[in-house]
Order: C-alpha cells, then sequence, then structure tokens
C-alpha cells in the first residue's frame, strides 16, 4: 500500500499546491482556518511547499472554543514557531464574555455551534476574504457536495442549490463586497491519504492522535475524555483506557476509540483496516441526520 | 509521473439504477464504512423499505433525500490496491446537464448506464455525446439491469453494436461494455454466474486496468504562470520563481523556452520544489522554474519550449459553448473569461450554430442559448490569450465565462 500511495500522493500534493497558489493569486487578505488537527497541519505544510522558498503569505485563524485538550494548544505554538507564520486566535469565550453568544446548557452543551458567530466576527474585523480549510470531501456527506472554492454570502451562508459550476481547474473567486470564500486544498484527499502523508513527509502531529492511557466514559455509544469541559453523570462509570483521538475538535464532542496505535505507521495500518467513518466519533455530527450540512449553511468550517 | 489516481465519472437518469451501481460499487469494494451501513439500516427500516437501499449511501443532502432525487455532483473515494478511485456522481436528468459538464471536466473515464429494457434512449444518446464533447479518453457502457431482461446476451448485444455504431460520428475515445445487474451485484466488482456468455472485464477490473498514462498531454510543453515567488528574505535576496503546474509536455533544466504572449526567449535555469527531487517535470505537476534572463514574466504568461508546436496567441476565438445558466447568452454581450491561469473579458460576437445533443445536428434556426444548451459560438477577448484547441490539450483549450454582474460561472468553452 504505501510503496504505490506516493505515486498518488504526489498528485494530490500537486492538485492542493496548484489550489493554494491560486488563492493568492485570486484574493487579497486570505487565511488558514487551523484547528490544530492534522488536516488542518497538512495544509498548512502543503502551504509552506507551495510558496517556497517564500514564507507562508497569509497567517492561520484559530477558533479557540476554551475546550481544548491541553496537547493541542501547546503544539499549536510551537507549530506556528516553526512554520514561521503568523497566528490570529479568535476566542468563543471572548464572544461569550460580550453577549454575542450565549453558552448552551444541558447534558451534551458544547460550544461547537457557537464557533460560527466568532468565526464570522473574525472575518469581518479581519477583511478576510477566503477562509483556506482542511475540510475532505470523504469526511461527511455534504461536505462530497462542495466546491473547492465555496462561496459566502455576506451573512457567511453557503447554498449547496446555488454553487457556481466547478470546471476543469479555472477556479472562479469573483465576489461582491462582504462576501468571502472557503477553499478546501485537500477537497480530495481520503482519512488514509493524509495518514500516508504525514509518514512520507515526516510531519508532526499532537499527541492526542497516538494511543495513550486515559480517562474515558461511554456517552450515546461514544468514548468520551474526562475533562473539566464535561462531566460524566451517575450512569457513565469513568475507566481508564488506552485510546486515541481520529479527529481533533472541541473537548465537548470529539470522541475517542480505544487503540494500541502508537507511531504513525501504526495509526496507517489501523485506519486502513477501520470500519467505522472517521466522523463516526464526532458528537457534532450526531445532532441529526443532516447537522453538517444545517451548520455549513449558517457558515461553519 | 505515473497515473495512479483515475478520476471517473458517472451519468444516467433517475431510473437507471446509477446511485445502486455506485453503492454497489462501494459496498463491495468495501469502501462502506459500518457507521455508515447502520445509518442506512436505520433510514430504510423507518421508510419501510426491505432490505438496504444503496441508491441512498449517495444521496447526501436534506433536499434529496427527502424529494429522492440527487441534486448536485458528489464525490466519492474508494481504493483497491492498484488504484485510488474519485468518483464524481453527476445527475442525469436533463435538467442537469450543467452538472455533469461540470462533474465529468477533468475525468479520465466516463461510466454510462443504459436500462437493458429499454435500450439506447435519448438520455443516453446525450449522455454520450457529452462524454465526448468533454473530450473523455475512455467511456465504459453499463448495460444495467440485465436481470429484467433475463440476461439475455441478445439484448446485450443489440445495444452494445448500436452505441458502436453511434460512437462513429462522434468519438475516438475508447468504449467498453459491460452487461451488469447494479441491484444483485452482476459483473461490477464480482463476476456473474447468471451470464456465462460473456467472457469480459466486471466494471470494477475495468476501471483498474485502464491505461491512462496518456491521458495528459504529454506532446508540447506547456506552463501557464500562476504567480511570481520573491522571497524577499536577506537568505533568497535575489530569487524569483514562476510558479504553475505543468498543462503538458516536459520541462528540465537547461530547455530553450520561450515566454508567451511577449515572444521572449530564454533558457530554464532550475526546476524547483521543495524537496528539490524533480529531474523532468510533467504534467500535471506543480513546480517553480526560474529562467537564466531577467524578463517580464507574470501571472497568465505562458512558458512554452521553443522546440515544441507553439500555441495559438490570439484575440478572436470559435468555441463549443456550454451554457450553464437560466439568463440567456447574450450575442454581443460582454463576459468576464478564464482561460488557464488568464483571466480577460470577451465579447460574444456571433453564434454560429446550435446543437442538438440527442440527434448530433446543427440548428441553424434558432439562436437561443439558455441552460444546458451547447453551440458554436465566437468570441474576442481585450487582450491576446495562449491557448490550443481543446482537441490537442483539455487545459489550455477550456475557458469559463463568468457573468459580470452575478460573479457566477455561465459557460464552459472548449476552443476549436
Amino acid at each position: 500500500m504505501n510503496t504505490h500511495s506516493l505515486q498518488h500522493l504526489k498528485e494530490l500534493e500537486s492538485e492542493s499546491i496548484y489550489i493554494l497558489r491560486e488563492v493568492v493569486a485570486q484574493f487579497e487578505r486570505p487565511a488558514i482556518l487551523f484547528s490544530g488537527g492534522k488536516d488542518s497541519i497538512v495544509v498548512s505544510h502543503l502551504a509552506k511547499r507551495a510558496f517556497y522558498p517564500a514564507r507562508i503569505p497569509f497567517p492561520l485563524v484559530h477558533i479557540d472554543t476554551g475546550h481544548n485538550f491541553p496537547e493541542t494548544i501547546l503544539f499549536r505554538d510551537d507549530f506556528v514557531n516553526k512554520m514561521d507564520v503568523d497566528l490570529s486566535v479568535g476566542s468563543v469565550q471572548e464572544s461569550i464574555d460580550s453577549g454575542r453568544v450565549t453558552e448552551e446548557v444541558g447534558r451534551n452543551a458544547s460550544r461547537n455551534v457557537l464557533q460560527t458567530v466568532t468565526l464570522l466576527d473574525m472575518i469581518r474585523e479581519n477583511k478576510f476574504d477566503c477562509m483556506v480549510g482542511g475540510a475532505r470531501r470523504d469526511e461527511e456527506k455534504a461536505r462530497a457536495k462542495e466546491r473547492i472554492f465555496s462561496h459566502r454570502d455576506e451573512f457567511g451562508q453557503w447554498d449547496p442549490k446555488k454553487q457556481r459550476p466547478e470546471l476543469w481547474n479555472i477556479f472562479n473567486g469573483r465576489k461582491n463586497l462582504g462576501e468571502h470564500f472557503r477553499v478546501f486544498p485537500i477537497s480530495n484527499w481520503t482519512e488514509l491519504d493524509v495518514w500516508n502523508y504525514i509518514e512520507q513527509e515526516k510531519i508532526e502531529v499532537p499527541s492526542i492522535y497516538f494511543a495513550h492511557e486515559r480517562d474515558v466514559f461511554v456517552r450515546d455509544g461514544v468514548l468520551m475524555a474526562v475533562t473539566d469541559f464535561i462531566k460524566q453523570l451517575a450512569d457513565e462509570p469513568v475507566t481508564r483506557k488506552k485510546i486515541r483521538f481520529r479527529t481533533v475538535g472541541d473537548a465537548t464532542c470529539t470522541g475517542a476509540i480505544e487503540s494500541l496505535a502508537d507511531t504513525v505507521a501504526r495509526v496507517i495500518e489501523e485506519v486502513a483496516g477501520l470500519r467505522t467513518t472517521e466522523r463516526g466519533t464526532r458528537a457534532d455530527d450526531k445532532r441529526s441526520e443532516t447537522a453538517m450540512e444545517d451548520r455549513k449553511r449558517t457558515g461553519y468550517f | 509521473m505515473k497515473n495512479t489516481i483515475i478520476r471517473i465519472s458517472t451519468a444516467g437518469s433517475v431510473d437507471d439504477g446509477k446511485s445502486t451501481l455506485i453503492g454497489r460499487l462501494l459496498y463491495d469494494s468495501k469502501a462502506i464504512f459500518a457507521d455508515q451501513y447502520e445509518a442506512l439500516e436505520e433510514l430504510s427500516r423507518r421508510r419501510g423499505q426491505d432490505g438496504i437501499d444503496l441508491a441512498m449511501l449517495t444521496d447526501g443532502l436534506r433536499a434529496e433525500r427527502e424529494q429522492g432525487i440527487t441534486i448536485d455532483v458528489a464525490y466519492r473515494y474508494f481504493a483497491t490496491p492498484k488504484r485510488k478511485f474519485i468518483l464524481a456522481d453527476t445527475p442525469g436528468h436533463i435538467e442537469y446537464t450543467r452538472n455533469m459538464v461540470t462533474g465529468s471536466s477533468t475525468s479520465n473515464v466516463s461510466v454510462i448506464l443504459v436500462d437493458a429494457r429499454h435500450g439506447v434512449v435519448e438520455q443516453t444518446r446525450r449522455h454520450f455525446f457529452i462524454a465526448s464533447l468533454l473530450g473523455i479518453p475512455h467511456i465504459v457502457f453499463c448495460i444495467n439491469k440485465m436481470d429484467l431482461v433475463d440476461y439475455a446476451e441478445e439484448v446485450f448485444e443489440n445495444i452494445k453494436s448500436g452505441l458502436t455504431k453511434l460512437s462513429e460520428e462522434i468519438t475516438k475515445a475508447d468504449l467498453y461494455f459491460v452487461p451488469t445487474s447494479a441491484l444483485l451485484g452482476d459483473n461490477i466488482v464480482n463476476g456473474s454466474d447468471k451470464m456465462p456468455w460473456y467472457k469480459g472485464d466486471t466494471l470494477m477490473q475495468i476501471l483498474e486496468n485502464i491505461d491512462i498514462s496518456d491521458d495528459h498531454s504529454h506532446v508540447d510543453a506547456r506552463f501557464p504562470v500562476q504567480m511570481v515567488i520573491r522571497p524577499q528574505s536577506a537568505e533568497h535576496g535575489d530569487y524569483r520563481g514562476y510558479a504553475g503546474r505543468v498543462a503538458g509536455g516536459s520541462f528540465k533544466s537547461g530547455d530553450l523556452v520561450t515566454i508567451l504572449p511577449s515572444g521572449i526567449s530564454t533558457k530554464i535555469k532550475s526546476i524547483d520544489t521543495f524537496s528539490m527531487d524533480v529531474v523532468e517535470a510533467l504534467a500535471p505537476m506543480s513546480i517553480t522554474i526560474t529562467l537564466e534572463d531577467d524578463i517580464d514574466v507574470g501571472r497568465g504568461s505562458m512558458i512554452v519550449k521553443q522546440d515544441d508546436k507553439k500555441p495559438v496567441v490570439g484575440q478572436e476565438l470559435e468555441i463549443v459553448l456550454c451554457w450553464l445558466n437560466s439568463r440567456e447568452l447574450r450575442v454581443g454581450g460582454t463576459y468576464s473569461i478564464r482561460h488557464a491561469t488568464n483571466d480577460a473579458r470577451c465579447i460574444v460576437q456571433d453564434i454560429k450554430h446550435k446543437i442538438d445533443i440527442a440527434t448530433f445536428q446543427q440548428i441553424e434556426d434558432n439562436k437561443q442559448i439558455g441552460m444546458n444548451d451547447i453551440a458554436r459560438v465566437s468570441i474576442k477577448t481585450t487582450k491576446p490569450l495562449v491557448y490550443d484547441k481543446y482537441s490537442e490539450n483539455r487545459v489550455t483549450g477550456s475557458i469559463i465565462l463568468i457573468d459580470e454582474n452575478t460573479n457566477e460561472t455561465v459557460g464552459a468553452g472548449m476552443i476549436v
């Protein structure tokens, strides 16, 4: 699997670099949406390659829910340093404190949906006209239908029925003032492609992607980590397990899987054999049948 | 670069069983995950259906699930040890010609479904024509629902010979024919014991083995410049690199090149990538080129090799245009045009004729071009473009038109 994948990774890399260069050619103030997860890490590395030997000509933007695994934030600050790139942080906590949004309450309260407001405020304040994201089409059924250059109206909304036809490799980033684009350079990559690329290019990712021991409990069939932000109930006993995370998001809605994969090579082996999708552990997607489509329409990542 | 990614698009009408075929392809190649399968089982049960409706695997959006239709291009990914597959699932319904054009513009292979009970219908001719128009190099016809015609060889052979005859009029693509039942899994991934008369490959075997190494143009070297890289750092103070993606042929350092449209000649100093491992760059590699001489090169310029056939540099183009918008094409109207990495404006000078995509006939007396119409038109651009015929190079031979008021992509053009 690995020997043949070098060839196709080269083609995927080439396509992503082409897309990132189109971003710089077509927009005035682009930025990379950086979550600290492997996909936005890979996008940042691709940007490094696209503009080498120049610096990455735009900043990273992190929308911080305040509900992070500490490992992710440590990783982020170190990453920004090593990559020699600028970072702007939008804080959901500040949006809550200033009354822009109201915290959810109840058992499955999460700041996942609130992020959209912080993100759109951030875009307006900084006059960003293009946000580059690490979303992939294999992740989720609404994302499978989104263009690589995806238009957002002045309210940040995505309209799946009004998507511009996207032909050949000619991207149309024209827009009116106040509108912006989301661009997804790794649309055509799969979870396995991302991991193979991480292995091939020796890219560092946060430690929580690898098997480690942690206190966890089960909620709605998903393994959740015990953190300060989410409290297990009486009927949700805590056990200590060897786990890892397949996606890195807000700690309140990112589930773990039991795993012994403690190196990139073992993760690749594991992912190749897994029978559930990557976002199968994301509580935010399970809110309804069309949870992602509904959030995207209002401006989510 | 060896091609290990194959881009496939599928076309078929609502009732041809296209979604079922894709579902089957994913399911039998084990590209469907347990949680997706469970979600489907649950959904099928809620709707009171018997067993699993594989079609629901590909129908992602709320509107599609509610109305049972496919409204846009969806991308699916699967891999076998031989290849990685990128599948663009495009709806075949008449008003969605624009989606088929969108989904298949970069395809290596078009998979067209034909209902064995109905044979070659207008829809089939339409899909076949669009696939040919887009220059898709390989076309696979799945003669589907063979289970409903008692797996009769005669039915298959009749449809096959009809399509072969039709192909003489419109395409040079290489053609494949497979008798299938997507519903029951015959000849999709696994073979069929119901059709011992069929000795050919299954759909999956065909897709795994089609030779696509010549699908990118490897003849004349073409390099549309995307942007100039100037690090402006102490370490790389004088560096000036031209970033882009090879669109045809090959480049290596020392090659004598010409910059178009200016016509100035120079030599390639180096071909750079981050890992510095490129000896010879082929399509579709993204690279950065540095030149021996300090000359004026920018976005929209094209670097070509001196010894290769030169592209055309001109402002008057003839194109076959697919119209993608509900606002009609205006003769004398001005549009924004994009070609490779170049941007310009253009005036539509004349509509030569419309093309009936079901009969392939030219229509001379009706020159109204609306959504999903295809026409031969002439345009004039505000500045020279550097282009090839679409039949020679799909990258340097294609353009899009953009409505300057709405910013929508309204037309897809192939230069003739």
